[in-house]
């Protein structure tokens, strides 16, 4: 992590009194927080493996308060780290030791909800289920759910540009939100995108989304609403072949489906959730599929007919169909609980978030499951099957010495994995400092820069979140010199640098 | 296919204008040409860089190169049970699908089926130093880097002359209807709305200042229920209507006066003037023919909340698009710079400065 301090010209820590005597001139005192105590609980994100303490951490409440809070830091070049709920599981809220990290959590109210135009205007540190629940009365919904939807923020789901289970009908946070406002590292309050369905000049919003903080600080978010469902139903299929599952994915979409929602869990994953939430998953199979149809209820009615004539025709040991919305919620439960369960059963997990072609998916499990007996760590394997975003989860137990670096390595194994067939090394998670390593292979010299030069033309000191995102040339020169001594390169003609 | 592939040229060409400084024309089948600021360059034509590069209907995921023709592209979708699910308009039989993503234009189904940009995936492209760049890729979720993919979209160029584009496709409707119900303009505003929060398989809405036409998509049981719900005539006209409408060959838009394509919140009362418009998207776009001062059509797009694009027609060596705010304009400025240093990539098209 050696790029983390030297992308930018460090303040002394001799400074950190004078920087936080300027943020008070505009911040109350309870704002801005620098005793070891204080700013301890802000030291990682959800990748609890990578921690930093920060030199100051301020809890604006106001856009006033940010504006003010950016321009103390660009006049004297200190990095800016922006923090929604933490939940993030690449390290992008990592803090930077010598630089402020910024939390929105006091960012915590729903503006307006225009039920006429079918949109929510919220502030960033809004919790993802808040938003359905505010506006359930209404019959609407906000469509992406991640997992940690409880917890984590709006302005942290567009930063990572969230998915979840219902993406493949509904898509990601960058299909669902209408405009942002955005704080430039200079101070300046920006609106991004528009009132209507599109706005004039390039699609920052697009731009913006997924950026990872870099880019500049959402203050604003206003995301779109959508009708609930007037029926859902759920089908829960179980397979004694892994590569069935993968198959009959392909084809429910073959016959023409696209399910609200389509899932899978592999054996190690069902045991494990199974015995946490009791949802009573056949935990002899070796993967389960979730299928979920929504619409209207002649529609539903159709569609169900046909997943499950698909799923028997796939070779299904078992088809249940949701009795009622209680049971329908029982079998969500436990794949929305997958990583806490698997948190239950080690005492550390690493997840993983590639995305790779559909019809490699019985491929890369096979390899995964190889990869996994080589390393002598097990790995469950839970996923956004529809979408092909897998989330290997490795256990292991960061107290044994060499293993969390073991799982490391084998995460960078999975992931390269991914690259290979086609993939990505991050479907949702984002990169943060988790991944950076990889980006050097999933992109060449000119995409990097590139990647650089648009950071730049937001925030030319690179003081927003630095280190993170996008990987310097240098450090992929020095990564991939490390791989070449691996032998293990998966692309050895391509240039390294 | 290799002989279709003619990336290294496209960068040849744009590694030469760059370096004497010669400003290029971009472009495909040039239907689109009328679009945007007129400006004048050397002309870079794409069209020889074509052809489906790879689509399998399962992953719902088709990549094709720049040049290839939208209508070739739709036949080998249609021929799967699939579809561009925005339906891009094509403005002439020479449409590519280059220009078609460049210029960023979706059909009658975007406020129910989502934008061009919402199902771009990945491109390929060349930047304004004749480096070949790929971002994004062929699966649905990709959140490796900056979302350059989606940043081309609608940037007429400006930024690099796309290669190849990967986009998501859909499963054709198995079944469509349209119906028509006759109304005033204020009650077919809040109808359209009113669909719009409630779960109904509406896939385009369109008012053209007597009749309210809606269509319907799905499955046959689920579109009948709808029908019900919604009442109105069945439309004989159905689908040739909305092709029309996509290709702005309706009645309506035979008209040489100044075309104003207005974007604004759906609820935005119906103009109150005696210029002819017509309302599209469930009321969020609006087409206005009108001579009037662009100043005054923009400042009423303002007002509502939105902006105001001189679509055809009118004075095309002015800003044709609305004008950004400062903090805005220095930003795009700045990243025309990080794609296009040389200011060589349709400079201008976009906006006059730049
Ligand atoms: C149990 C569990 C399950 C999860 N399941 C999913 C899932 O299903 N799908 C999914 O996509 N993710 C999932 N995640 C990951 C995580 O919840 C998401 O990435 C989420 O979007 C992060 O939101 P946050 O508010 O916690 O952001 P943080 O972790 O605080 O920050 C994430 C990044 O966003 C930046 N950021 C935060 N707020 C702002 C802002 N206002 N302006 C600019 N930048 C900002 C930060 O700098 C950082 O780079 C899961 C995490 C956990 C722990």
């Amino acid at each position: 992590m050696s790029d983390l301090a030297s992308q930018t010209q460090p303040v002394k820590q001799a400074d950190k009194q004078a920087v936080a005597a300027a943020l008070r001139e505009v911040l109350p005192p309870e704002a801005v927080l620098y005793d070891e105590e204080d700013v301890r609980p802000y030291e990682c994100d959800g990748l609890s493996a990578y921690r930093k303490l920060p030199m100051i951490v301020v809890l604006p409440d106001t856009v006033a308060q940010v504006q003010h809070v950016m321009r103390v830091c660009n006049e004297r070049k200190v990095p800016v780290v922006a923090r929604g709920a933490g939940t993030g599981l690449s390290g992008g809220a990592l803090p930077h030791p010598e630089g402020v990290l910024l939390s929105l959590a006091k960012f915590n109210r729903i503006l307006e909800i225009d039920t006429a135009n079918c949109i929510a205007r919220v502030q960033p540190g809004v919790r993802n289920l808040a938003i359905s629940q505010a506006v359930a009365t209404n019959k609407l919904y906000y469509a992406p759910d991640p997992s940690s939807q409880i917890a984590c923020s709006i302005g942290g789901n567009v930063a990572e540009n969230a998915g979840g289970v219902h993406c493949l009908k509904y898509g990601l946070t960058v299909h669902n939100i209408q405009s942002l406002d955005v704080v430039t590292i200079d101070g300046e309050l920006v609106k991004i995108g528009g009132n209507g369905l599109d706005s004039p000049g390039y699609d920052l919003l697009a731009l913006m989304t997924g950026s990872e903080g870099m880019l500049g600080v959402i203050v604003e978010v206003t995301v779109k609403l959508l009708p609930q469902p007037e029926a859902v139903q759920l089908v829960l299929a179980a397979f004694d072949d892994i590569e069935n599952a993968g198959n009959a994915v392909a084809q429910i979409i073959a016959a023409g489906i696209i399910p609200a929602g389509l899932e899978m869990m592999d054996n190690p994953a069902i045991r494990a959730t199974e015995d946490f939430v009791h949802a009573n998953y056949p935990v002899d199979a070796a993967g389960i599929l979730l299928c979920e149809v929504d619409g209207t209820a002649e529609e539903v009615a159709e569609q169900i007919k046909r997943v499950e004539k698909v799923l028997g025709n796939c070779g299904a040991t078992e088809i249940r169909k949701a009795r009622d919305e209680q049971e329908r919620l029982l079998f969500w439960s436990g794949r929305k609980a997958a990583f806490p369960a698997v948190g239950r059963i080690s005492p550390d997990y690493y997840c993983i978030d590639g995305t790779i072609p559909r019809r490699s998916l019985a491929e890369v499990l096979a390899k995964i499951a190889v990869l996994s007996k080589e390393y002598g760590l097990r790995v469950p394997n839970v996923f956004h099957a529809g979408d092909g975003n897998l989330h290997p989860l490795i256990l292991y137990d960061a107290n044994h010495p060499g293993e969390l670096e073991r799982t490391e390595d084998l995460a960078g194994k999975i992931l390269e994995l991914c690259i290979a067939v086609g993939g990505t090394i991050t479907g949702e998670h984002g990169v943060g400092v988790e991944k950076i390593n990889q980006m050097c292979l999933q992109f060449d010299k000119a995409e990097l820069t590139q990647f650089h030069a648009v950071k730049a033309a937001f925030d030319p000191q690179g003081l927003l979140n630095p280190g993170k995102a996008v990987p310097t040339l240098h450090r992929c020169a020095e990564f991939g010199a490390m791989h070449v001594h691996g032998g293990k390169l998966p692309h050895p003609d391509i240039p390294r640098f | 296919m290799a002989d279709n592939d003619h990336t290294k040229e496209i960068q040849e060409s744009v590694r030469t204008a760059a370096a004497s400084g010669t400003a290029l024309f971009v472009h495909g089948g040039n239907t689109k040409a009328f679009y945007g600021r007129a400006i004048t360059g050397k002309s870079l034509d794409v069209r020889a860089h074509r052809g489906i590069v790879s689509y399998e209907p399962t992953e719902l995921v088709v990549s094709a190169r720049a040049g290839t023709p939208l209508t070739e592209l739709e036949a080998a979708l249609n021929e799967c049970g699939q579809m561009l699910p925005f339906e891009p308009p094509h403005f002439g039989e020479a449409a590519t699908l280059g220009g078609a993503v460049s210029c960023g234009l979706s059909g009658p189904a975007r406020p129910y089926a989502g934008s061009v940009r919402d199902f771009v995936l990945g491109v390929v492209c060349v930047n304004g130093q004749g480096e070949r760049l790929s971002f994004g890729g062929q699966v649905m979720k990709n959140v490796a880097g900056y979302d350059i993919s989606r940043l081309m979209v609608g940037a007429m160029g400006t930024l690099g002359v796309l290669l190849e584009i990967s986009l998501k496709v859909l499963p054709r409707p198995v079944h469509e209807t349209t119906l028509a119900l006759p109304m005033d303009a204020a009650s077919a505003i809040s109808t359209m709305n009113a669909w719009a929060s409630q779960p109904l398989p509406v896939s385009a809405s369109c008012y053209d200042g007597e009749v309210l036409r809606v269509r319907l998509s799905g499955s046959e049981s689920g579109v009948r229920s709808a029908q019900q719900k919604i009442g109105g005539e069945q439309a004989q006209d159905g689908h040739a209507f909305w092709t029309d409408l996509r290709e702005l060959q309706l009645p309506f838009f035979r008209n040489d006066a100044p075309l104003w394509r207005i974007s604004v919140p759906a609820t935005t009362p119906a103009p109150d003037n005696n210029e002819p418009w017509l309302l599209d998207w469930g009321g969020a776009q609006r087409w206005l023919v009108s001579a009037r001062d662009a100043r005054a059509i923009r400042k009423d797009a303002s007002a509502a909340g939105g902006h105001a694009v001189l679509f055809r027609g009118g004075d095309r060596s002015g800003e044709v698009f609305h004008p950004l705010a400062p903090t805005l304009e220095t930003i795009h400025r700045r990243l025309k710079e990080a794609f296009d240093p040389k200011g060589i990539l349709n400079p201008g098209r976009l906006y006059k400065e730049w």
